[in-house]
Formats: structure tokens, C-alpha cells, sequence
């Protein structure tokens, strides 16, 4: 019982909120990952992205709730993620038309790429800001728990409550879908071929007829589609912040070199990588030794090997020390 | 004369619109702004030497700035006897045994060739000596951590002139870049980019939550200034005659005594505060002439062109025999102890020390805004850079609730668009950095004012 009991507490504390917010890393890494791989350079955009998408998502919601639109037990915002998604892309689109477009006709560096995607990154930055405001936002609305601690007690006779909140499934449902729509998209269709081969070479693929400009367009339509989703879920899940969105471009950068930058694949497996280790090694494992160890050998510290506070530190330095022996990830595979 | 036109052209008009503050809201504004503006010119500085002479890309600006402000705080806030008593021995004892790990992993990696012997000989001495660390340590942090806890709670410092801090400042900077470097700086430039991001935010959770160094978001208050205060000026005999031969045109126009003590009070309050920040502006000066000379003298030198060459074709100075490795871990130090001196310059014109206000936007971004306006490879660019990026990044909110007023003014004063677009003017200053970004690294991809190269 006191086995069981210590599995149940592991995977309220860690597992579960672990998964969804790998989940939601691991979408923003896969866009990363993508730009990276295919335009070239590291787009520090990438947080602001997603909360760009994110408010239009709640905007939306606003207005259907407004509407007296809504899905019942789920949130409405699911119903406005698709608005969201267009708007941004619209976004992203302008935004590689006025200013991406000049920089890839130049040839410049990587460099020079990664500097004006700051640019981008402080205008869109302040848009979020003028629109909705730097405050915490929670537009989650619908049936919050699918299971309860309470419930969960009655049901199995245990000590220790299971709480698994609806987002925390949507969110793996929504991943695990559109992950399986785009690895399909790259993998089969020849519109996902030509994006890989102009990511394995590019002036080979310009050889062979692919329409650079139809790629590049591709790449920023999944890269906005992404961010939405992600962003949405995370503010679904947690809240939505703008400041806590560029802070969360951090955590993503590093998934998607864990996983080997430029391998969407890996990209998604080191969101769960970045995710699990922070949540794993900052947890306080008392409780957990209490049921497992006997009586007399209780521990008396509370057993965490970092304080929550270095939550972030833990992943960087995981990528310090990827970066340091497998500076390509390590999830080599192909590239893209 | 000629040939630095543009460069004299664009300090006049900078100053130009110093001044102008001055006259238009108030000199107080106007020398605070010069105060910040003199230490972004140190932080572009540093900044310009890393990605304007050797293509370095640091964004870990904001680590080395805090590190500075540490520096501030352990060499002027006087030892706290009480908390060394209760947890000094065993940090000391912490430090060792650091210093003791280093060695031995040094051992390991000379004397082992490259094997998972060697690895696994890494790793166990990094694991029991972090598990030594956190038993000794722990103790000690919460008794340190209970001394006192509203007012100090830490070690304390040195309790020498914060003056001094510029220097240590420089020193604790250097050699965290001495350790980034000798980890990082193999990467390629965009990882190298994100690397350093990465870990100047590590630094930050440190200082952030090791409470028994820094007081971490308790944050410290009261350092000590190396210039007068502004209470004890105001009973100062010869300042208040001073203020008085200043002002005597004014003074003269009143002949009622009583009113007359009362201006010359009020004068006396203000000029304080005036005569205070040009202490300051005096001090930032001399730190940002003194590193201009030596910049621009090594700029010049032969290590000057040694560094562009590097920078310019890394494979070829190679060829040529120099030292690319070792030149790129000595700029990287470099660059960053002269940031490491702007952060400690910073916390002395504060008088606080605030780990929860450092954010990358404001300390490793917007330097990087300053660096690439001002134009890279230029000293005198950089430092207009600086100045040019902090002053629009203060002056924005005026200019914006100009603009809005000015486009809005069909519309009434109640109407919802307009009242949300005054909410939110601290945030045009974002729009105004982006777009001012984008607009320089499209038509003027090299700055305001363009690096310059002497041909021989």
C-alpha cells in the first residue's frame, strides 16, 4: 500500500505536470527547431511569438463569451485558437515581407538575422503590451478537474490524492495531435520533403527546382500555428503573462538544442527532456521516502537536491553541459 | 578636424538634447540621464571591444552588470561580526573545498588521457563535492540567514570605500567570463549567443537566492556614496554661499529678508540635489575618458589589427600564427570586466542593490540596441550609442503622450481608445526601440557612426 501510495504522490507532483508543460516546450522548441533549420539563424522572437498568439487567443474568447459562445465543459478558448492562429500567421507573414524578406536576399550572417529577430522582438513586445496590458491573465473557463484528489481517495482507498486538471489532458491531446500532423506533413507529403532537403542543403534543393520562397512561407505558417497552440495551452494551464512568456523563450532555446537544433524530432523529445529534469530535481522527495523507507530510517531533510528557486538554472545548465560534450544535441538523427 | 565632423556633429546635438531636457522639465532629470547615459557608454564599451573588434557575441550582459553590483555591495557594506561568528568558518571551509575540487578535476583531466575512466573520475569528484558542500553549508546559511534577518541576514562586506568596488567589480566580471569563455566560447556565434544568455541567468538565481551572500531579493539599501550627501550640503557654510553667488541676480530682486531666507532655502535644496549628480557626472567622466583612451590607443595598436584580423578571417590569422583560442578568451575578459565596472558604477549612483530588477530586456538587450545604433567598431559610436538608446528609452513616454495627443486629439477625452492608449505608454518605448532597431539595421547597417579603418 505504502508502494502505491508513493507512486500515486510521484506522479501527482512530477509526472503529470511534468508532461504538460514538456508539451507546451516542446511546441515552441519545434518551431525553433524549424526556423533554425530552415531560415537559418536563432529567432529570439520566439517567447513573444507565442504570447502575440496567445492574446489574440484571449481576445477571442473575450469575444465569445461575450457572444454567449461556449463548449460547455471545455474551455471556449479551444473555439478561439483557430482566430488566433490566423491572425499570427498573418503576423508573421507581414513581419517576414517588411523586414526577414530584405535580410535572406542580402545573404547576410546568421548574425545579423538573429539581431533583427530582437528587433521584431521588442516591437512585437510592445504590442502585446499596448493591447492587453503586462498583466496576469486567466481566461480558462469550463470544468476544471477531470479527476480530484478527493475522488481519486474514495475511489482507490489510498492516502495520497490524484488530481489530473482538464488542461493537463487537453494539453497532451492537442501535442499529441498536432506533433503527429506535422511529423506526417514533413515526413510524407513532397511540400515537407522539399522544406528537409532545403534544410539539408540548400543550394541542392534550389537546384532541383524547390521554390525557396514557398518553403520559407511554409516554415513561418508552422512556426505562428505552433506558437499559438503552445502559447494558448500554457496560458490555459498556467496563465498568461507577457513577462513570463519572454522568460519562457529561455527554457525553450534550450530544448531545441538538447534535442540538436535543427531536428524538429529532437526538439520535441528535449521540451520533455528540459521539463522533467527541472520539475525531477527540484522536488522536495520527503514525503516519498516516508512511504517507501521503513519507519526507522525516516529522513529528516526535506530531500530536494535544489531548491525550486534554480528551477531555470537546472535546464541551462543541462544545456551548458550538452553544449559542452554533444554541441549537436543529443538527438543527432538527420537533420530536420 | 574634417574628417571627425560627424562624430563632433552628433556629440553636439546629443548634448544638445541634454541640455534641452534641462531648460524643459528639470536640470535633476537632466543629469540623471547624463549619470545612466555614462554608464551605458561603459557597458557599450565593453560590449563594442567583444563584437566590434573580435565579432563576439555576448549576451550575458546583464550577468557581469549584476556581478559588478555585487562587488559594490561585499566591498562597501561594513562585516557583519555576528553572522561570521555563527557561519563564518564553515563558508570559508566551502571556499576551500571549491578550490580543492577545481584542483583535482585539473588533476584528473592531466594525468587520465581521454577515457570514461577520466568521465567517471570527473563526475565523482563533482558529486561528493557537492554533497560536501551542501552538508557543511547548509548549517551555516541558516544560522547567517537568522541573524538579524530584517536588517542583514548576510556576511556582510569589507566595509572599504565603494570607489574600490570599480576595480573588484572588474575582477569578479573577468572571471566569470574567464570560466563562460573557457566553456563557451567554442560555440559557434548564435550558440555562443544563447549560452552565454543562458548562464548570465544563472548567475542572476544565485544572486537572486543565496540570501547569505547578497540578501538576495531582500535586497541592500544605504550603500554608501563616494560623494556628499544632500542633507549634509544644505548646512554646509560654503555651499550655501556658493548657491548664493550663483543665484544673486534672483536673490537681489527681493528685498524682504524673511522671503529672501526662504528662497535661498529652497535654492539650497535644490542645488544640492544638483550639485550631488554632478559629483557623479564628474566621476562617470573621468571612468568613461580614462577607458576611451585606452580603447582607442589599442584600437590602433598593433593588438588592434590583430584583433580584426581574427575578427575578419579567423582561419587565415590562424595561419599567420596568432593565437586565435587564447585572443578570443582575453577580449571576452576584457569586454566583460569593463561591464563588470559599469554594474558597480551603477549600484553607486543607486545607493541600492536590487537582484529582482535585473531583467534581460533592460541589461543585456537594450546594451546590444545601444552597441549596434551607436555603430560596432567605433568607440566614439558605442558611447553615442549609449547615449543616443537611453535617452530616447527615458524620453519615450514624453514623446508618445505627445504623438497620442497629437493623433487623437479628434477624438473626446473619455474615448476608450485613447484613455487605453495613455494606460499603456510606458510600453511605447519597446515599439520605439524595435522600430529605432530595425529602421538603423536595414538603411545604416553599421551605425550612426560607421567603425573606421586606417589604411596604410
Amino acid at each position: 500500500m505504502d508502494f502505491l501510495n508513493a507512486i500515486v504522490l510521484l506522479l501527482n507532483y512530477l509526472f503529470v505536470p511534468a508532461l504538460s508543460y514538456g508539451s507546451q516546450l516542446a511546441l515552441g522548441a519545434i518551431f525553433v527547431s524549424l526556423i533554425y533549420g530552415i531560415l537559418r539563424f536563432a529567432y529570439f522572437t520566439a517567447g513573444d511569438l507565442m504570447s502575440f498568439g496567445t492574446m489574440f487567443t484571449i481576445l477571442f474568447t473575450w469575444y465569445f463569451q461575450s457572444l454567449g459562445i461556449n463548449l460547455g465543459v471545455l474551455p471556449t478558448a479551444l473555439l478561439a485558437i483557430p482566430f488566433g492562429v490566423v491572425i499570427t500567421i498573418l503576423y508573421v507573414l507581414v513581419k517576414d515581407k517588411l523586414v526577414f524578406s530584405y535580410y535572406r536576399t542580402q545573404k547576410s550572417p546568421p548574425v545579423m538575422l538573429a539581431m533583427v529577430s530582437i528587433g521584431t522582438m521588442f516591437v512585437t513586445q510592445a504590442i502585446v503590451r499596448i493591447v492587453i496590458g503586462p498583466f496576469d491573465r486567466r481566461f480558462f473557463d469550463g470544468e476544471k478537474f477531470i479527476l480530484k484528489a478527493n475522488e481519486f481517495k474514495e475511489m482507490t482507498g489510498l492516502n495520497e490524492g490524484l488530481t489530473i486538471k482538464s488542461t493537463q489532458v487537453i494539453t497532451l491531446l492537442v501535442t499529441i495531435i498536432v506533433v503527429s500532423i506535422l511529423f506526417w506533413f514533413l515526413n510524407k507529403t513532397k511540400t515537407g520533403k522539399s522544406m528537409r532537403a532545403y534544410s539539408d542543403n540548400e543550394d541542392l534543393a534550389l537546384l532541383s527546382g524547390i521554390d525557396p520562397k514557398k518553403v520559407v512561407m511554409i516554415t513561418w505558417i508552422i512556426a505562428a500555428i505552433l506558437a499559438t497552440i503552445g502559447g494558448a495551452l500554457y496560458g490555459l494551464d498556467k496563465s498568461f503573462k507577457p513577462f513570463t512568456y519572454f522568460n519562457n523563450m529561455l527554457p525553450i532555446f534550450a530544448a531545441a538544442i538538447v534535442g540538436g537544433i535543427g531536428n524538429p524530432f529532437g526538439a520535441f523529445l528535449g521540451g520533455y527532456v528540459i521539463a522533467f529534469s527541472e520539475i525531477f530535481i527540484t522536488y522536495a522527495y520527503r514525503k516519498f521516502f516516508v512511504y517507501i523507507l521503513p519507519e526507522s530510517l525516516e529522513p529528516d531533510g526535506l530531500l530536494q537536491l535544489l531548491s525550486t528557486d534554480y528551477k531555470f538554472a537546472v535546464s541551462f545548465s543541462i544545456l551548458v553541459i550538452v553544449l559542452l560534450f554533444r554541441p549537436s544535441g543529443i538527438f543527432k538523427g538527420k537533420v530536420l | 578636424m574634417r574628417k571627425n565632423l560627424d562624430v563632433i556633429s552628433a556629440y553636439a546635438i546629443m548634448l544638445g538634447l541634454i541640455i534641452l531636457v534641462g531648460f524643459l522639465q528639470s536640470w535633476n532629470m537632466a543629469l540623471s540621464i547624463l549619470c545612466f547615459c555614462l554608464i551605458s557608454a561603459v557597458m557599450t564599451m565593453g560590449a563594442n571591444i567583444q563584437w566590434g573588434y573580435a565579432g563576439l557575441i555576448n549576451f550575458g550582459i546583464m550577468g557581469y552588470t549584476a556581478l559588478g553590483g555585487l562587488a559594490a555591495v561585499l566591498v562597501s557594506v561594513p562585516p557583519v561580526k555576528e553572522a561570521w561568528q555563527v557561519g563564518g568558518f564553515n563558508m570559508i571551509l566551502c571556499a576551500f573545498l571549491i578550490v580543492l575540487m577545481v584542483f583535482s578535476i585539473r588533476f584528473i583531466i592531466k594525468k587520465y588521457n581521454k577515457s570514461a575512466k577520466k568521465n567517471y573520475g570527473i563526475a565523482a569528484v563533482i558529486i561528493v563535492g557537492l554533497i560536501l558542500l551542501r552538508l557543511i553549508s547548509a548549517p551555516a546559511i541558516e544560522s547567517i540567514e537568522a541573524v538579524n534577518p530584517a536588517t542583514t541576514g548576510f556576511l556582510g562586506g569589507m566595509g572599504l570605500p565603494i570607489l574600490f568596488s570599480w576595480i573588484v567589480g572588474a575582477f569578479f566580471a573577468g572571471a566569470l567570463a574567464y570560466i563562460i569563455g573557457k566553456i563557451a566560447l567554442g560555440l559557434r556565434a548564435d550558440y555562443l549567443a544563447i549560452a552565454t544568455l543562458l548562464i548570465s541567468e544563472i548567475v542572476i538565481a544565485v544572486i537572486k537566492h543565496e540570501d547569505w551572500l547578497s540578501r538576495g531579493v531582500k535586497n541592500v539599501i544605504g550603500l554608501k556614496r563616494p560623494v556628499p550627501y544632500e542633507i549634509d550640503l544644505q548646512s554646509k557654510e560654503w555651499f550655501i554661499n556658493l548657491v548664493e553667488k550663483f543665484n544673486q541676480g534672483t536673490l537681489n530682486l527681493i528685498t524682504n529678508t524673511l522671503e529672501r531666507q526662504q528662497l535661498l532655502k529652497q535654492l539650497v535644496i535644490e542645488s544640492s540635489t544638483v550639485f550631488v549628480k554632478l559629483c557623479f557626472v564628474g566621476l562617470f567622466t573621468a571612468v568613461v575618458i580614462i577607458l576611451l583612451i585606452i580603447t582607442q590607443k589599442a584600437l590602433y595598436s598593433p593588438w588592434g589589427r590583430m584583433m580584426r584580423a581574427i575578427r575578419d578571417n579567423e582561419e587565415a590569422a590562424n595561419a599567420m600564427g596568432k593565437n586565435v583560442v587564447k585572443q578570443h578568451l582575453l577580449i571576452f575578459v576584457l569586454g566583460s570586466a569593463i561591464v563588470g565596472i559599469a554594474g558597480a558604477m551603477m549600484v553607486t549612483y543607486d545607493g541600492l542593490f536590487t537582484p529582482g530588477s535585473y531583467r534581460p530586456m533592460r541589461y543585456t538587450f537594450l546594451i546590444w540596441v545601444m552597441v549596434i545604433v551607436g555603430g560596432s567598431g567605433n568607440n566614439f559610436g558605442a558611447i553615442l550609442g549609449g547615449f543616443a538608446v537611453w535617452f530616447l528609452w527615458i524620453e519615450a513616454a514624453p514623446i508618445a503622450l505627445f504623438l497620442i495627443n497629437f493623433f487623437t486629439s479628434g477624438l473626446e477625452e473619455t474615448n476608450a481608445f485613447r484613455v487605453h492608449l495613455i494606460n499603456s505608454i510606458p510600453y511605447f518605448r519597446y515599439l520605439m526601440m524595435g522600430i529605432g532597431l530595425l529602421l538603423i539595421m536595414r538603411y545604416r547597417p553599421r551605425g550612426i557612426l560607421p567603425e573606421k579603418i586606417k589604411h596604410i
